[in-house]
C-alpha cells in the first residue's frame, strides 16, 4: 500500500491532467503531417494556420486511438461535441483551440496501481495540440523575452487529456499513475508517449488540506518534463502549500511552472486572465456519435494491457509481478518472446533474466530465434556452461542473429568440466590458499573469494562459479 | 434592452480578445449584444424541456477524413506574408507583460 504523504499535520490531494501526442500519420482536423524533428514551419496548411475560410474535419484515426484508450482505461465511450477554448495567445492562431468541454468522447474510467488502490479517470477527451513557441532573450522563459518565434508543425497534433479524479495522495503514488498510464499508451498503440520529448505532458493540480477537512484551494503545476520531477513537483508545490496556511496567509488558486534548477514552483499566470475560456460548441464541427458496434469493434481489439501481461509473465517464470525484470521486460514488448523461448522447454525465470540483461536494444521482436535462446539457456541449466559462458554466448549470439550455442561454446572452447575436475580444482585451491580457507572455516564468509578466484584462474574461467561456492560450502560443514 | 450587459461586461470580453475598443464602441457593442441577448431570452422563456439540445443546426454526425498526409502550403509563401518572421519562424512580440 502506498503510504499517504503527510507534512506538518496535512495531506496532499493530487489530480493529473496528462496530454498524450497520438500516433497518427496526419493533423485531427486537416492533412498536415503529424511528424516530430522536421524544420520549422513545414506541415502547415489553412486549417493549421486558422486562415479565413478553412474548415476542420475530423482524423477517423484519431477518433479511433481516442476511444481506444478510453476503452483501456475502462471508460465509458460516449456521442461528443467539439469545443473552442478561446484565448488569446500565438501559439494558437485562431485565437482559440478545438478541444471538447461538457460531451468529451470518454468519461468515468479508473487506472489501478499495482497495489491494488484505483484511482478514478474523470474523462479522457480529444483535443489539438498548439504550436511551439521558443522565447527569445531574457531567461529563455516567458517573463522578461523579447519576443518569440512560432513554429507550427506542432500546432493541429491529435492530443488526448486524460484527467484523473483527484484520488492521489503522495508523490509516489503519482509517478506510479504517470508510469503505469505510459505503459498501458504504448501498449495499445495510442502514443510513444515520451515525457523528454513532449509527447506526454503531465500537469498536476495540488492542494492540501488537514484529514477530514473540505478540499484546499489548489494550485495546477505545469513544466514538469519527467517522472522524477512529477513527484518532486508535487512535494515542493504542497510543502510550498503548507508553509502558507501555517504562516495564517491562504493559497490562492494559480498556474505554477515548476523549475527543475531550484526545486521550486513558480507563479505564472496573472489571474485576471486565467481560466476564462469562454467554452461554445464549435460550429464547424458535427457530433462524433459512437455506434455500439463501432465501441465494441475498437474494444475487440484492444490488445492484452500490461497488468495483465505482467501477470502471465510473472506466473511462467515464476517469479512477483512486480520484479524490476518483469516490468522492463513488458515495458520492451518483449514478453512474447519469453514466453516463446519457454515453449522450447527452456527454464523461462532464466530467458527472463538474460532478455532483460541483454535485449535492451533488441526490441519487441528480437532477431536471436527464440529456439537458439532456449538451448542456450538449455545448456545453463544442465550445467554445459556457466553463467559466465552463457553471458557471453548471448553476446555472439545478438552479434550473429542467431546460431548453435553448442556449436558457439565448442568454437570459444568453452567445455563442461565434469564434477571430479572441479572437485580437483577445489582441493588444490584449498592447498594454495591456506590462510584463505583458515579463515573461511572460521566463519568469515568473504574469505571464500578467494578461493573461488583462484578456482576460476586456474580454470582460466571454465569453471561454474556457483558451483564452485556449492562445493566450498559443503566441504566446510 | 438595457441592464442584460453592462459596459464592463463588453470591456472585459474586449480585453480577452484583445480588441481595442474606444467609448463609442463600448457603447455600440453593449446596445447590439443586448439585442442579440434579449433575443436568447425570448428562447429561455419558452417550454423546451422536451427538445433535445444540439450542438450545431445540420443533420449531420460523424463526418470524417481518412488519417492520409495532404500537400502541406509552401513556408516561405506563408511567412513571406506574415509581419515577421525568423530562421523559417514566424516572430512575435513579446506575449505577457503589458497585455498587448
Amino acid at each position: 500500500m502506498t503510504e499517504r504523504w503527510t507534512y506538518e499535520g496535512f495531506e496532499m490531494v493530487v489530480g493529473l491532467e496528462v496530454h498524450v501526442e497520438l500516433d497518427t500519420a496526419t493533423k485531427l482536423f486537416s492533412g498536415s503531417a503529424n511528424r516530430f524533428g522536421d524544420d520549422p514551419n513545414v506541415h502547415i496548411d489553412p486549417v493549421t494556420l486558422g486562415l479565413p475560410g478553412a474548415l476542420p474535419v475530423l482524423n477517423a484515426r484519431a477518433v479511433e486511438l481516442g476511444a481506444r484508450i478510453g476503452l483501456a482505461l475502462g471508460c465509458t465511450v460516449q456521442a461528443c461535441v467539439f469545443a473552442r477554448k478561446n484565448y488569446f495567445y500565438p501559439d494558437m492562431p485562431k485565437a482559440y483551440q478545438i478541444s471538447q468541454y461538457d460531451k468529451p468522447l470518454n468519461i468515468d474510467g479508473r487506472l489501478a496501481l499495482s497495489d491494488g488502490t484505483v484511482i478514478g479517470v474523470e474523462r479522457a477527451h480529444l483535443e489539438e495540440d498548439t504550436g511551439k513557441s521558443t522565447h527569445l532573450g531574457g531567461s529563455g522563459r516567458i517573463h522578461g523575452s523579447e519576443g518569440s518565434l512560432i513554429d507550427f508543425n506542432r500546432a493541429g497534433v491529435p492530443l488526448v487529456e486524460i484527467v484523473s479524479r483527484p484520488d492521489i495522495v503522495s508523490p509516489d503514488q503519482a509517478r506510479e499513475y504517470v508510469s503505469e498510464l505510459r505503459a498501458i499508451l504504448v501498449a495499445i498503440g495510442a502514443s510513444d508517449a515520451r515525457m523528454e520529448e513532449g509527447s506526454m505532458r503531465v500537469d498536476a493540480n495540488v492542494s492540501v488540506r488537514r484529514p477530514g477537512e473540505p478540499l484546499g484551494t489548489r494550485c495546477e503545476i505545469k513544466n514538469v518534463n519527467s517522472v522524477r520531477s512529477l513527484g518532486r513537483a508535487i512535494d515542493a508545490e504542497a510543502r510550498r502549500q503548507v508553509a502558507l496556511i501555517t504562516a495564517g496567509e491562504s493559497v490562492v488558486q494559480q498556474t505554477r511552472h515548476w523549475d527543475e534548477g531550484d526545486g521550486r514552483t513558480h507563479a505564472l499566470r496573472s489571474k485576471e486572465d486565467a481560466d476564462d475560456y469562454r467554452y461554445f460548441p464549435d460550429p464547424d464541427l458535427v457530433p462524433f456519435v459512437p455506434s455500439a458496434e463501432w465501441i465494441d469493434e475498437v474494444r475487440s481489439a484492444l490488445p492484452p494491457l500490461p497488468a495483465k501481461r505482467r501477470a502471465a509473465l510473472a506466473v511462467l517464470c515464476g517469479v512477483a509481478a512486480d520484479t524490476e525484470a518483469v516490468m522492463t521486460v513488458v515495458e520492451r514488448g518483449q514478453d512474447a518472446y519469453v514466453a516463446e523461448v519457454a515453449t522450447h522447454g527452456a527454464d523461462a525465470a532464466r530467458a527472463l533474466v538474460h532478455v532483460k540483461e541483454a535485449f535492451a536494444e533488441l526490441g519487441a521482436r528480437p532477431r536471436v530465434p527464440a529456439s537458439d535462446l532456449a538451448a542456450l539457456v538449455a545448456m545453463e541449466s544442465s550445467g554445459a556452461v556457466t553463467a559466465t559462458q552463457a553471458k557471453t554466448l548471448l553476446g555472439d549470439l545478438i552479434d550473429a542473429g542467431g546460431g548453435d550455442p553448442a556449436a558457439l561454446a565448442a568454437q570459444r572452447g568453452f567445455e563442461a568440466m565434469d564434477d571430479g575436475e572441479l572437485v580437483a580444482l577445489v582441493d588444490a585451491a584449498i592447498a594454495a590458499e591456506p590462510d584463505a580457507w583458515q579463515k573461511y572455516c572460521a566463519g568469515e564468509d568473504k574469505a571464500m573469494g578467494a578461493l573461488v578466484g583462484h578456482v576460476m584462474k586456474a580454470s582460466r574461467g571454465q569453471a561454474d562459479g556457483k558451483a564452485v561456492s556449492a562445493l566450498l560450502v559443503s566441504r566446510r560443514s | 434592452m438595457a441592464g442584460r450587459i453592462t459596459d464592463d461586461d463588453v470591456a472585459h470580453v474586449a480585453r480577452l480578445a484583445r480588441l481595442g475598443l474606444d467609448p463609442d464602441d463600448v457603447q455600440r457593442a453593449v446596445a447590439e449584444l443586448g439585442a442579440v441577448l434579449e433575443h436568447f431570452a425570448d428562447i429561455d422563456a419558452l417550454e423546451l424541456d422536451a427538445v433535445e439540445p444540439m450542438a450545431q443546426p445540420y443533420p449531420l454526425t460523424n463526418v470524417l477524413r481518412e488519417d492520409v498526409v495532404t500537400t502541406s502550403l509552401d513556408r516561405d509563401e506563408v511567412l513571406a506574408q506574415a509581419p515577421d518572421a525568423v530562421d523559417g519562424r514566424f516572430a512575435v512580440p513579446p506575449i505577457l507583460g503589458d497585455g498587448a
